[in-house]
């Protein structure tokens, strides 16, 4: 065959074309859902491997927020006396905690796909993004028994007369997982792009969601934040969705539709680039890794 | 019979050497100006990256591979470490995108680079054979399918539902081929890594791999021994320094391949490719026969000493053990014996002069006629010592006929690659294994 008509030659024989580049927007999402029977294994096998030989088993996934809780309590509530909305100050930071611990294990798991399965992505070929999309559904998971305790705790606060009020709006909070999901999942992508060149990004990333947690209203309300400062805070996407979790399970809480309405279009552009940066980059990470 | 696989000027570029702070700054000047559509303003101009004086920092582990493989053909691809091969093979199995050029593919391609893929210790053998089977691009319900033969195959029935980090070793390979050797893909992707482990094991490959040829499919089989593979390889190609050099029959293949080890001299002062530290460096190596005449050729049965000319740049330096091992492989790249002086407990003194040779008998050559290559490293300790020279290729060596066994005989090269001596005799009274010999036998010279 010439190379004259390469051009115009049927490609569609083919099963596999392989080139240097292919199309930014080709994500390959079709394929995706060929593996889609090994997301749920990943899933499965990390959640049942991961507490194995513990002596406290799936109580590992309460432990830790109760026990940031308490320290958020005393540190932030007590000490620091920060206004709650008049919500008990032990939810309202327990709730921070769920949805913000939800968020950031999803960025950082999606950020150290490349590094942590460089031995597996050597040896063998499937569509690479299958494995931080089982690891959101083990974060999906982990969420639901820490929201469940915290709904526990939110039933012993309002029996005892404690300020909690939720209200018909929780039905949205599903769509916000999804949106913190595609969030974290669309940074993590981003991230893990980078460090398949530059490995700073690797510590980089632990370090910021620490920080960025201090600037998403976790420790404290928006309400707080003086008028002039809040649209810079109404830009960070996370914060309108833990305002909206406070409001729809507390009853307090300062958030407009405009706000998530911000939010989801800042989801939307992270996670579509951080695509375009993941597909490019999983094609020769394992030259530089 | 169709095309399944085909390579159009395929081109595959490393960048060597470590990442530095500039590469950032460099990517951000091609990412600019690729956005305003322009050249790449770090691109070579007119010359290619190997002819680049100075430093050179990228390396094209594949050039402008152009083949075609056709439905149910078995290919060895024969090269030497670092020819391409590997490379080939990751970007056919998708594990690494092309440089430039392209590869088209028929039909689904499922890679042994390494069996057990994926596997996870703490999960069981049944959930590990979904996981694996998935890994490798098998569907959920034809495992399922095949989830009792795969069972069986692997005959830890017993055990399937035990996690399997209490399987032994055995047991743990024989899973992880049982998986793969239930994958029916159109295309089956062998590295050599897969031969490896214990020889029924490795018959239990080469069958499958016979019976997965006979069923029509294509395999492509990689090595750098391509003895190993001629049985069942019908066509081989050869690369070298990434580039194709010969398209053939296997066999034709095989002798094209072993000629590309070209004589090399007995002078080693110009060789880059060493390693170690430098503070003593081999210069030339010699043979000599048990009259101390320099030979070119060695014959069997023979002594011959091997000197190894070296120069010490520390002669003030004491040197507690110095150890010198001598690799000796054969032309397509199989170990045939190492021999050191710890082995035999020779030790040399602790300053070396500036100059002198390192010599090492040989007694009573056991060796066929044939061409072997040798290696050697130099080191300050057998193991975790200091490195301080080693060449692989450093000589050739030729045996050529002699006479080991007293008689002028000699088997050829491809009955085995070792001649050990022996003696026969008949023995009228053992009628029957097991029973013990008359005690007239015992005392014989």
């Amino acid at each position: 065959m010439s190379r004259e008509n390469t051009s115009t030659e049927d490609l569609s024989q083919w099963t596999d074309v392989l080139t240097p580049d292919r199309g930014w927007l080709d994500f390959r999402l079709g394929e995706l859902w060929v593996y889609r029977h090994l997301v749920m294994r990943f899933f499965r096998r990390d959640f049942v491997a991961s507490y194995k030989q513990t002596i406290l088993g799936p109580l590992w996934f309460v432990i830790p927020p109760i026990l940031t809780t308490l320290i958020f309590t005393v540190v932030f509530g007590r000490i620091g006396r920060i206004s709650t909305n008049g919500q008990p100050d032990f939810l309202f930071f327990m709730l921070g905690v769920t949805v913000w611990n939800f968020f950031a294990t999803s960025l950082n798991k999606a950020s150290l796909t490349f590094s942590n399965n460089s031995g597996l992505f050597g040896k063998v070929y499937f569509p690479r993004l299958v494995l931080p999309l089982s690891t959101i559904l083990t974060n999906l998971l982990t969420f639901a028994i820490q929201f469940a305790v915290f709904v526990f705790f939110a039933l012993i606060f309002w029996w005892r007369g404690g300020h909690v009020e939720p209200n018909w709006r929780v039905v949205v909070l599903p769509i916000l997982l999804v949106q913190m999901a595609a969030l974290g999942l669309g940074i993590g992508c981003i991230v893990c792009a980078l460090t398949t060149r530059f490995r700073d990004f690797a510590f980089m990333v632990t370090f910021g969601t620490q920080l960025w947690m201090y600037a998403s209203c976790v420790v404290y309300p928006l309400s707080q934040i003086s008028k002039g400062l809040r649209w810079v805070f109404i830009l960070n996407p996370m914060v309108p969705i833990i305002e909206a979790f406070r409001f729809a399970c507390l009853g307090g809480g300062m958030v407009e539709i405009w706000h998530l309405a911000i939010s989801a279009t800042v989801t939307a552009i992270l996670l579509f680039v951080g695509l375009i940066m993941f597909s490019r980059a999983e094609k020769t990470f394992m030259d530089t890794i | 019979m169709s095309v399944v696989i085909k390579l159009e000027n395929l081109s595959k570029r490393y960048r060597l050497g470590s990442i530095s702070r500039s590469m950032l700054y460099e990517d951000m000047q091609r990412f600019w100006a690729k956005l305003r559509k322009k050249e790449d303003p770090l691109a070579w101009v007119g010359v290619g990256p190997s002819e680049q004086s100075g430093e050179t920092r990228e390396i094209w582990a594949l050039k402008d591979v152009n083949l075609e493989i056709r439905d149910g053909e078995v290919l060895g691809i024969i090269g030497r470490n670092g020819s391409g091969k590997s490379t080939l093979l990751k970007i056919l199995s998708k594990i690494t995108a092309p440089t430039s050029g392209r590869a088209l593919v028929k039909g689904r391609v499922a890679s042994l680079l390494e069996v057990g893929t994926g596997f996870h210790m703490e999960l069981t053998g049944r959930e590990n054979i979904y996981i694996n089977g998935m890994i490798l691009g098998m569907a959920k319900d034809e495992i399922d399918g095949r989830f009792d033969e795969i069972v069986e195959f692997s005959g830890v029935e017993k055990f399937i539902d035990t996690p399997i980090k209490r399987y032994s070793s055995g047991m743990l390979v024989r899973l992880a081929f049982a998986v793969a050797a239930h994958l029916e893909p159109e295309i089956l992707i062998v590295d050599e890594v897969l031969a490896v482990g214990d020889s029924a094991f490795q018959r239990k490959c080469l069958n499958r791999m016979n019976t997965v040829a006979r069923e029509g499919r294509t395999i492509l089989f990689v090595s750098h021994q391509a003895a190993a593979v001629e049985n069942i390889c019908r066509r081989g190609v050869v690369l070298e320094s990434g580039q194709l050099k010969f398209d053939g029959t296997q066999s034709e293949a095989i002798s094209y391949y072993a000629s590309t080890f070209t004589q090399r001299s007995g002078c080693l002062r110009d060789r880059a490719d060493r390693r170690g530290n430098g503070d003593l460096r081999v210069q030339a190596i010699e043979f000599r026969d048990s009259q101390q005449r320099v030979v070119t050729t060695a014959h069997a049965g023979e002594d011959l000493d091997i000197h190894l000319y070296f120069e010490n740049a520390t002669p003030h330096l004491a040197r507690p053990s110095l150890y010198v091992q001598l690799h000796v492989k054969s032309d397509l790249d199989i170990p045939i014996f190492t021999q050191s002086n710890i082995y035999t407990g020779d030790s040399f003194a602790a300053n070396l002069p500036e100059r002198g040779a390192l010599v090492c008998r040989l007694r009573r050559l056991p060796l066929p006629s044939a061409l072997f290559r040798l290696s050697y490293t130099v080191a300050s300790a057998p193991t975790g010592g200091v490195v301080l020279d080693a060449l692989e290729s450093a000589a050739e060596m030729h045996v050529e006929g002699g006479d080991f066994f007293g008689s002028g005989l000699l088997p050829p090269i491809h009955q085995g690659v070792a001649l050990v001596d022996g003696q026969w005799r008949l023995e009228l009274d053992a009628t029957e294994p097991g029973k013990s010999p008359p005690t007239n036998v015992l005392v014989t010279s």
